[in-house]
């Protein structure tokens, strides 16, 4: 029995969910269908689009995604099955009995050409200026069926005001169908809940609360949105004619960062298959591109780790030590501005609970205007930082009016995979056949465990490696670094590690069982949090928490389409990748070394770093005004 | 709003989530009473019945704009609406359409400015034989004409 975990979610919603017999061997366990005349055997309760995929018959789908549950909207997977009145959707009929099916009938194709010239007849289109335009599962079905005519008519100019309030999502509804992928995205994977559908027949579009704009309302910029729109409805905020500006620019110094889940994701975007990564390719492109220095993310995510290591053991030490009962423990993770907003808008009496480090991306736009500036011998203010990200919240973070701990806004502009990508492809370059080459220096190296960062679990797992090393003076007690329950995607995850023979200076530490905790998707950090208001997670000590599926490489600025099997494919690229590098924990990277010596010569934690790479939050709470 | 008026409005919704349950199945009996009592739902009632029901304002407003009996915004003290179909239409609903714009001096969709009526057009009533009809508040008066309807008008206070 599939248990739904989700009661909110209406029945309409809910996926029809038929138990499938645990063992298919005995009788009644599977059923045998015709289809197209083919006779085939599936579990019973499989649905028509699932068997007809298992045989390889290609059945349209719109409102359909393999991440969200059932909705059986827009109706462009109907099928024909003999004795039924009616044509029947593929994607939500569970077969229970032997019923023959047709895929392809005069009837079937007329009515999914109707659907389709339906939708067009409200759909604002116009291809040659939509960033889906070739990526657009609306256009290539209109492909597919042949259109050559609005039977229904078409629209000539938009219904609706594009709202561009937000920093990170442009919602465009002239050019949604309302397949309410969005909707469930936000209410069922994200639980945030800030879409639905609004007003009735002709007039219903998907709006906010009160139809205000997305910047007022809760929405924690995540993006997963974005990622399952199947249109160009919703779509990042794109600052790229910003940055060819500044690159275009000869008094500008232009310096990018690229994190670890682009890499291993924008390969997609050139039409590679997932899972493999391009870094190499991808400085070449970046420097090719007019980018003056390309530096890695991960060396900020090793400072990230020494910095919130730091805090984790300063913490530790008041609780135990000093049996200080103000210190709030677990801490959770600060890295993800997705998960910060979250918990800022939901659980906002918990904030004293996060980390107080910046994120990666932060750290590097701060070092960058300052210790780099000097370094290089360039004036700050003529510096332009840019973030590739696999993240469209990062766009808002760096936009955060206490952001600028350098004297200058410390990140100028965040930018996605998929903007990088059409940046690359505007410049004449094909990703996969440039030459490989390293990151610029001084930044240039970096770690194993900043890699790592970008999948669910991974800055757990650097962070692991790193204090369990500090305190004990040995490596983590597991083969060749790979800390096995911090991996996989299990929605939660938990696990411990015990503290023995620790050096003097962590003497206090001796004998305890660090316990620690990885979610990922706001959904699950729910849970986790009311956990924690449940005082289910007395004596855990550190909690992971990144707010979108999968991690970063699952990120709302990452290549379109996105799916579980999609996700596990780039997060393999990484792990790949990780075992490779010559240096894999935090605390050994060279320039994280130097910058301790020669910038934040106090150290991790102290004033200065205080400064540049540490921050507060601001209590949002829920409601709307 | 005053911090008391949303105090006394929040011990009103909790006593319906009381008498209807916490199941978002109740929204609608809840969403029901809130305008019955106010003639609106505001968008604090909307968070209200959002957070004692655990669902989201989003799904809350959702389902009052898909109503049209519901509604998010204030509005005069008494519903007129008149019905626009079909069979009400033949038989004589554009002379009545326009006594009523004429006496009360606004269209459809408006308000009169002492905020005694609003006017509205509604779908059928189920009155086709009676035509044509229209809806005072939760009444229904049929076989209307110019004349009658303006009295109607009237006698609203
Ligand atoms: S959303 Fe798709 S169909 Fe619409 S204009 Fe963009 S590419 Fe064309
Ligand atoms: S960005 Fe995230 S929180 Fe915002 S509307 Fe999209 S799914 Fe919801
Ligand atoms: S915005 Fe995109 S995902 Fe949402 S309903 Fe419209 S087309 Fe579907
Ligand atoms: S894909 Fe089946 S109804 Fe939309």
């Amino acid at each position: 029995m599939v248990k739904r975990e989700n009661t909110r979610t209406p029945v309409s919603q809910q996926p029809h969910i038929v138990d499938k017999p645990a063992d298919t061997a005995t009788i009644g366990g599977t059923i045998s269908v015709e289809i197209n005349e083919k006779k085939v055997t599936v579990p019973l309760g499989t649905t028509i689009l699932e068997a007809c995929r298992q045989n390889q018959i290609h059945i349209p789908t719109l409102c359909h995604h393999p991440d969200l549950c059932i909705a059986g909207v827009c109706r462009i997977c109907v099928v024909d099955v003999e004795g039924m009145r009616t044509l029947q959707t593929a994607c939500s009929f569970p077969i229970t009995s032997p019923i023959k099916i047709r895929t392809s009938t005069p009837m079937v194709r007329k009515a999914r050409r109707h659907i389709i010239d339906l939708l067009l007849s409200e759909h604002y289109g116009e291809c040659y200026s939509c960033f889906r335009n070739g990526n657009c599962e609306l256009q290539s079905l209109a492909k597919e069926y042949g259109v050559d005519s609005y039977t229904f008519g078409h629209v000539e100019k938009p219904r609706y005001e594009v709202d561009n309030s937000s920093a990170s999502v442009i919602r465009d509804m002239s050019k949604c169908i309302l397949c309410k992928r969005c909707v469930r995205t936000c209410i069922d994977l994200q639980e945030v809940g800030v879409l639905e559908a609004i007003n009735r027949g002709h007039e219903t579009h998907i709006g906010t609360f009160l139809d205000k704009p997305l910047a007022d309302v809760i929405c924690i910029n995540c993006g997963q949105c974005i990622n399952r729109c199947p249109t160009a409805a919703l779509r990042a905020n794109d600052p790229s004619d910003e940055i060819w500006a500044a690159i275009d620019d000869p008094q500008k110094h232009v310096v990018i960062q690229t994190a670890p889940s682009p890499r291993a994701a924008i390969g997609e975007e050139f039409g590679v298959e997932p899972g493999h990564s391009f870094t190499g390719e991808l400085n070449t492109a970046l420097k090719r591109i007019g980018f003056d220095k390309v530096f890695d993310t991960n060396f900020t995510a090793d400072l990230t780790i020494i910095e919130e290591g730091t805090e984790l053991l300063n913490r530790l030490k008041k609780a135990i030590v000093e049996k200080d009962e103000s210190v709030k423990l677990p801490q959770f993770t600060s890295c993800s501005p997705g998960w910060v907003k979250f918990i800022e808008h939901f659980y906002p009496e918990y904030l004293d609970y996060l980390s107080t480090a910046k994120s990666p991306q932060q750290m590097f736009g701060a070092i960058t205007k300052t210790f780099y500036a000097k370094e290089a011998g360039v004036d700050p203010a003529d510096i332009v930082t840019v973030a590739l990200m696999p993240c469209a919240a990062k766009k808002f973070e760096c936009n955060r009016p206490e952001m600028n701990d350098s004297g200058f806004k410390d990140v100028d502009y965040g930018l996605t995979t998929r903007e990088m990508a059409k940046m690359i492809k505007e410049a004449g370059i094909h990703l996969p056949e440039m030459p490989k080459s390293n990151f610029d220096d001084p930044f240039g190296e970096a770690s194993g465990a900043g890699l790592i960062f970008g999948a669910t679990g991974g800055v757990m797992e650097a962070a692991l490696r790193t204090v369990y090393e500090l305190v004990t003076g040995r490596e983590v007690p597991f083969k060749n670094l790979v800390i096995e329950p911090c991996r996989g995607f299990e929605g939660i995850k938990q696990a411990s590690v015990k503290l023995e023979n620790c050096v003097e200076e962590y003497k206090f530490l001796e004998g305890v069982e660090v316990k620690f905790a990885v979610a990922h998707g706001t959904a699950n950090a729910k849970k986790v949090m009311e956990m924690l208001r449940k005082g289910e997670l007395v004596g855990y000590h550190f909690v992971e928490i990144m707010a979108c599926p999968g991690g970063c490489l699952g990120g709302g600025g990452q290549p379109i389409p996105t799916s579980a099997d999609i996700r596990k494919k780039r997060a393999e690229a990484i792990y790949a990748e990780e075992e490779s590098l010559p240096i894999r924990k935090s605390h050994e990277n060279p320039h994280v070394h130097y910058i301790y010596e020669k910038f934040l010569t106090e150290g991790p934690c102290s004033k200065l770093s205080h400064k540049l790479l540490h921050t507060h939050y601001t209590k949002r709470g829920k409601f709307i005004s | 709003m005053l911090v008391l008026e949303k105090n006394a409005l929040s011990e009103e919704i909790e006593q319906l989530v009381a008498k209807y349950g916490s199941d978002r199945s109740a929204l609608i009996q809840i969403l029901q009473a809130i305008q019955r009592k106010h003639k609106f739902i505001s968008d604090f009632a909307q968070q209200e019945v959002a957070r004692l029901l655990s669902i989201h304002p989003v799904e809350v407003y959702s389902v009052i704009t898909f109503y049209s009996f519901l509604c998010s915004e204030p509005k005069g003290r008494n519903i007129v609406r008149l019905c626009k179909t079909i069979s009400c239409d033949m038989a004589g609903k554009d002379a009545v359409e326009a006594a009523v714009k004429r006496e009360l001096g606004i269209s459809f969709g408006e308000t009169t400015k002492d905020k005694r009526i609003t006017l509205e057009y509604t779908n059928c009533l189920g009155m086709c034989d009676q035509g044509p009809a229209m809806l005072v508040n939760e009444r229904v008066y049929t076989h209307l004409d110019p004349e009658k309807a303006v009295n109607i008008l009237n006698e609203i206070k």
